[in-house]
């Protein structure tokens, strides 16, 4: 298995939505392959930080206002049907 | 190396599929509770796609109100959290388009060679590189580093890792294949994972602590 190989299947690789034949082909090919390694351990870091990271939280005075807001013209629609 | 946690399902599907038969047959306080249910989601989502607060904000309120008008077309043979994340995604990208009117956003915007995405640099991080930094500060490099990708691979990103669709899921919510999502997905790690390179490698001594 050539690196190039072993970045195509990452993804599926990281997602664990690969067959047991090719995740062993791919975990020998990390047990020699520093590169590949560390590419893939910082794939998977950017993945759980970006997941963890809570960005664009929505805020609860906003939330109130945007469901009134929304629920309101569901009414006026329901009213007008 | 172990592989990434999958993000549990928001909701069971059963409670789900109750609020939205009773939705479809005009219970509004049905439809308020799956608007308390998918807000937060739908207004990452928006964020992410639009990149600005204010049209985020519009397109909650769009998206839901949309999703109301044509529950009696939902066929209920996807998810409604799908379809509403489908909804949300078009309400977006319009936006962006109009902001950006110079510059015609796609999904199917696949203007780079795989090339692109090949990684350039190879570096370690430190076991918890995100602790170098505050709260703050880690939420602005975040931010500014997706806001490079293009929308198309941010989305699916986005979907995918954040929001936790799975790959048929994302791929039914953007109108695109399962080999295209994937392959927007694989571009889209690797570049992000690029662009944090710069701030998460680890120093070597002497460097300072940032």
């Amino acid at each position: 298995m050539t690196c190039r190989d072993f970045l195509k299947e990452l993804t599926d690789y990281l997602d664990n939505a690969i067959d047991t034949q090719t995740k062993a082909e791919l975990e020998d090919h990390l047990q020699w392959c520093h590169n590949c390694y560390v590419i893939c351990n910082t794939t998977k870091k950017t993945i759980e930080i970006y997941r963890d990271s809570h960005l664009y939280e929505l805020p609860d005075d906003l939330r109130t206002r945007l469901r009134s807001a929304i629920m309101s013209k569901c009414g006026k629609k329901d009213s007008t049907a | 190396m172990s592989t990434i946690k999958q993000v549990n399902e928001p909701e069971p599907a059963t409670e789900e599929l109750a609020l939205v038969t009773a939705a479809k047959q005009g219970d509004v306080g049905a439809f308020e509770d799956l608007v308390r249910r998918y807000d937060r989601n739908v207004f990452r989502i928006a964020q992410h796609i639009t990149q600005n607060r204010e049209d985020a904000e519009d397109v909650v309120q769009d998206a839901f109100l949309k999703a109301y008008q044509n529950l009696p077309q939902f066929q209920m043979q996807s998810k409604f959290y799908t379809w509403l994340v489908r909804i949300a995604v078009n309400e977006a990208l319009m936006k962006l388009r109009k902001r950006r009117p110079e510059r015609f956003v796609s999904l199917d915007e696949d203007v780079q060679t795989e090339e692109d995405s090949m990684p350039r640099e190879i570096a370690d991080w430190s076991p918890n590189p995100e602790q170098q930094y505050n709260q703050a500060e880690l939420k602005d490099i975040l931010g500014k580093t997706i806001q490079g990708l293009p929308a198309g691979f941010r989305t699916v990103f986005v979907l995918r890792d954040v929001e936790g669709l799975s790959t048929e899921e994302t791929a039914e919510a953007l109108e695109l294949s399962i080999p295209a999502v994937k392959s927007r997905l694989l571009r889209a790690r690797l570049q992000l994972r690029e662009r944090l390179n710069k701030y998460f490698k680890t120093r070597k001594s002497g460097d300072g602590n940032k």
